[in-house]
């Protein structure tokens, strides 16, 4: 019959799907997939060549330019033009987390100390303008985006901390010396080597970075690169306008016998800046846009708008963000200098509550630990359990007591006033704390000076009694490392724009992580990450609230459509086509 | 035998004839006693603004289940799209807020306004000149962006007050003060006619001295203008606290207000536009019943203007 053929025909896509994208024929026409498929399948799965993608963004990049970016759909993006050491694997569910090779030939050879790690790269791959990419051409862009922060402003510098930098390198555009970086070797055009100062087992996670892709000094001017990127990707720019948007065409100088990962199958991309967030949401819905860039998901109005619609939902996938929300109990704050008032707030809030508060389901899962399950090392466990995580008046009393305020305090939430649903969240803690007599009274501060002026900043939360602290993570690479390294080790502690809110700073939490990182065993690393997991919940001043998740939605035209949990739950770029 | 009558008694009688005036008048006072008695009534039928009943809404579709905004005998206004807060008691906890800083901003506006409109008018000459153009300098402040700013920067505490006490005093101060000049042109324009008249001249000549004249003689005959447009300036000030609670600078959260309530409808306007109804409503009812008993005011005080 024909319903069976269409399923069965639907079965081989799918199990094609988990190895490479290759379900010819369905193509072209709209195979809608059902709600969530992406997450764990190719949907509209096409071999198809041609067709344009239109991509939309309700603000911007904060730079196109892979050495000048910090965003997550930008690192995303950008490996449509810029090709980096390694990348993730552009696969469906957890294989798109792989880390797999790109302009080089394998993944990094490590020392057996993890402080030196060397890359081979690809001979035959070129420049748009027919230069052959050599080792130098990736030191230079390693170095001009970590060692000219006036230059390069926006992106991370995580290279500029693990190098070994003894001669104070003051960056290429200060610094006109043939050799550069001491720490970064180029013993010949294919070959790169990087000394660290200290060991460092992720490092092929940093060779993911787009600031891995090489860039051409003499075709490098600085902040205005971004105006000229000249691509090594199976795609160039045919025109970007500052806030506007750009276009991007094929470059024939890229050679697919040079790239196993890309299957570039569009022949366009145009993108749009500045766009409201409601047209993107409606473009998106009436298949006028094949995505929205930002991979964040629809808004609040529109996802009410698609949930009551059973056709609108089967186009949406309900992605892991990689991220967790918490609220921080600063140690130094009393009464969060004792365990035990601690305790009494993991066991009195209402994570359910909170959930339901900030969107629902939808938005995400209640939380028990602080590494969401998309990360490496996440491990599950409930260390505070409460019936229907809906909170435990009586166990939080009891730790209320046992800290010596049966009678419950007074104390300060923060949380940043244009992000409504974290403001919708302390408003939902107040009234469950409320009911253990922990009287609770919100600030809310603009979230650019969250962190520089407020809750970032210890003098003010210990002058200001802010014992509480909503806050955000997401990992800049998907480890446990690189989850909690920026917001539980004692070295992330700074005068102002610091991410370790609770002000953690035990010398067992440090050494773990010290020396987790210095392990070149995968596997008693990923377990290690678990473990700091259930060290931080045992301190009790981390409270997880939510699993972060994003209503992303994809519409009929958009081919090859997959959720990548390598970029925060987005879907991707890489694959993604379009038949229209 | 004809009785002599006051010039209260006359007014009270013309407005006694007129019934929109009297209408919005009664709404006035019924609105007056909510504001004082929310508490109380909050009380006695055991309205709680804060309370969270989250199993009445659905998290994901932004809105309360069954119809009408989860209107039911237990909560006749609805519930609240995110937490299932009762939308009445909430209104009625709004109540006292937009009306204590409605009054406090007039009173604020027109105590300076009487004082300095009083003397630029009675006095002229230089002293006239340096306030009409101090009058200018306010009426040209960028007034909603001075009170965004100074709402965000001082919500962390100050003058020893903080939390709910501060940003109502903030509130009052800032509608208040720069507000004032509406009302100092107006009293210096009547200011400057009564000044000729008669009974001014005959108790300057009986040697009467400055603050005399101008508070015995002059401020109660200006006492019909001064009303009547205070009157006219309640309603002009709820809104604006309603403005500011909507741009996020006004009452914190939880604190229930109108204005606050309008904000977060925003959000959810598609999907339970029920809720935006109702704090709405309430704004557009104060405002309607004040200006219509304003207006009504100032035809019995002084019908000429009509």
């Amino acid at each position: 019959m024909n319903t069976r053929k269409v399923t069965s025909a639907l079965a081989l896509c799918l199990a094609m799907a988990l190895g490479v994208s290759a379900c010819g024929g369905s193509g072209g026409s709209s195979s809608s997939g059902k709600k969530d498929q992406a997450l764990t399948s190719i949907v509209n799965a096409s071999t198809k060549k041609g067709g344009t993608v239109t991509a939309d963004h309700s603000s911007g990049p904060d730079s196109l330019d892979p050495g000048n970016t910090y965003y997550g759909w930008v690192q995303d993006f950008s490996r449509l033009y810029a090709r980096t050491l390694l990348t993730f694997k552009p696969a469906a569910g957890k294989a798109g987390l792989t880390v797999v090779p790109d302009l080089a030939t394998g993944l990094g050879t490590a020392s057996p100390d993890a402080k030196t790690w060397t890359y081979h790269l690809r001979t035959g791959v070129k420049f748009q303008d027919g230069t052959p990419v050599t080792s130098k051409d990736v030191k230079y862009a390693i170095e001009r985006s970590n060692f000219a922060p006036d230059v390069m402003s926006n992106g991370p510098v995580y290279f500029k901390s693990y190098l070994a930098d003894d001669t104070k390198y003051q960056g290429p555009y200060k610094d006109k010396s043939a050799n550069g970086l001491a720490s970064i070797e180029t013993p010949d055009a294919q070959t790169i080597v990087f000394h660290l100062a200290k060991p460092f087992a992720d490092f092929d996670y940093l060779a993911t970075f787009s600031q891995t892709a090489p860039v051409e000094q003499s075709k490098d001017t600085g902040a205005t690169y971004v105006q000229h990127i000249q691509s090594t990707g199976p795609y160039k720019f045919a025109s970007y306008s500052e806030g506007k948007g750009a276009t991007l065409v094929r470059n024939p100088e890229w050679n697919k016998a040079t790239d196993p990962i890309r299957t570039a199958l569009p022949d366009k991309y145009v993108l749009k800046f500045n766009i409201n967030q409601r047209t993107i949401d409606n473009d998106l819905l009436s298949n006028n846009l094949t995505v929205d860039l930002q991979g964040t998901g629809v808004e609040a109005e529109t996802q009410s708008k698609i949930l009551g619609n059973k056709s609108r939902l089967d186009h949406t996938d309900d992605a892991i963000a990689g991220a967790t929300s918490y609220m921080a109990l600063n140690l130094h704050v009393a009464p969060f200098d004792n365990v035990n008032c601690r305790k009494a707030v993991q066991y009195a809030v209402d994570k359910k509550s909170v959930v339901d508060a900030e969107g629902g389901a939808v938005k995400g899962d209640v939380a028990s630990t602080l590494l969401p399950p998309s990360v490496n090392g996440y491990t599950k466990f409930d260390d505070y359990p409460t019936a229907g995580n809906a909170g435990d008046v009586t166990k939080a009393k009891a730790a209320l007591a046992a800290c010596g305020k049966p009678n419950g305090f007074t104390t300060t939430l923060t949380a940043r006033s244009d992000r409504q649903p974290e403001v919708d969240g302390a408003t939902a803690i107040q009234a469950a704390l409320k009911k253990v007599g922990i009287t609770v009274n919100i600030k809310t501060f603009p979230s650019d000076k969250y962190f520089s002026n407020y809750a970032g900043v210890p003098d003010y939360v210990h002058s200001h009694d802010v014992g509480m602290m909503m806050m955000a993570w997401g990992a800049d690479w998907p480890t446990g490392y690189g989850f909690l390294d920026q917001i539980v080790d004692g070295s992330a502690i700074k005068p102002s724009g610091g991410n370790n809110l609770m002000e953690l700073n035990d010398p067992q939490i440090n050494q773990a992580l010290a020396s987790a990182i210095s392990n070149t065993d995968a596997a008693a690393r990923t377990k290690a990450w678990g473990d700091i997991d259930k060290m931080v919940m045992a301190n009790a001043s981390v409270v997880p609230l939510i699993y972060r998740k994003n209503l992303l939605y994809r519409p009929d035209s958009a081919t090859n459509v997959t959720v990548t949990q390598a970029y925060l739950g987005m879907y991707d770029f890489l694959l993604m086509g379009s038949s229209k | 035998m004809i009785e002599g009558r006051s010039l209260g008694q006359i007014a009270w009688s013309r407005l006694k004839r007129d019934k929109v005036a009297m209408a919005g008048g009664v709404v006035v006072i019924l609105l007056v006693l909510l504001a004082i008695l929310a508490k109380p009534i909050e009380m006695v039928f055991n309205l709680d603004p804060n309370a969270f009943h989250q199993n009445l809404v659905d998290p994901e579709l932004l809105a309360p289940k069954g119809g009408w905004g989860g209107m039911s005998w237990a909560h006749p206004l609805g519930v609240d799209p995110k937490f299932g807060r009762d939308i009445l008691a909430r209104i009625i906890e709004g109540s006292w807020i937009s009306m204590l800083v409605a009054t406090g901003a007039t009173v604020l506006s027109n105590v300076i306004g009487t004082v300095l409109g009083i003397i630029a008018g009675y006095y002229g000459g230089w002293v006239d000149a340096l306030i009409s153009r101090l009058m200018d300098v306010f009426l040209a402040f960028p007034l909603l962006l001075f009170a965004i700013s100074i709402s965000a920067s001082l919500q962390d505490g100050a003058f020893g007050l903080s939390g709910l006490p501060l940003r109502i005093c903030v509130l009052i101060f800032v509608i208040g003060f720069f507000n004032w000049p509406y009302m100092g042109r107006i009293v210096r324009g009547q200011t400057l006619s009564l000044r000729e008249r008669e009974f001014v001249e005959a108790a300057r000549g009986m040697g009467a001295r400055g603050p005399f004249i101008l508070f015995r003689e002059l401020l109660p005959n200006l006492v019909a203008p001064i009303l009547v447009y205070s009157t006219l300036l309640i309603p002009t000030n709820i809104l604006f606290e309603a403005a500011l609670s909507f741009l996020g600078v006004g009452i914190a959260p939880p604190q229930a207000s109108w204005g606050g309530m309008l904000t977060s409808a925003v959000d959810v306007y598609q999907s339970d536009p029920q809720y935006m109804f109702v704090p709405g409503l309430a704004i557009f009812v104060t405002v309607l019943a004040f200006n219509l008993f304003g207006d009504g005011l100032r035809d019995a005080l002084d019908p000429r203007s009509k």
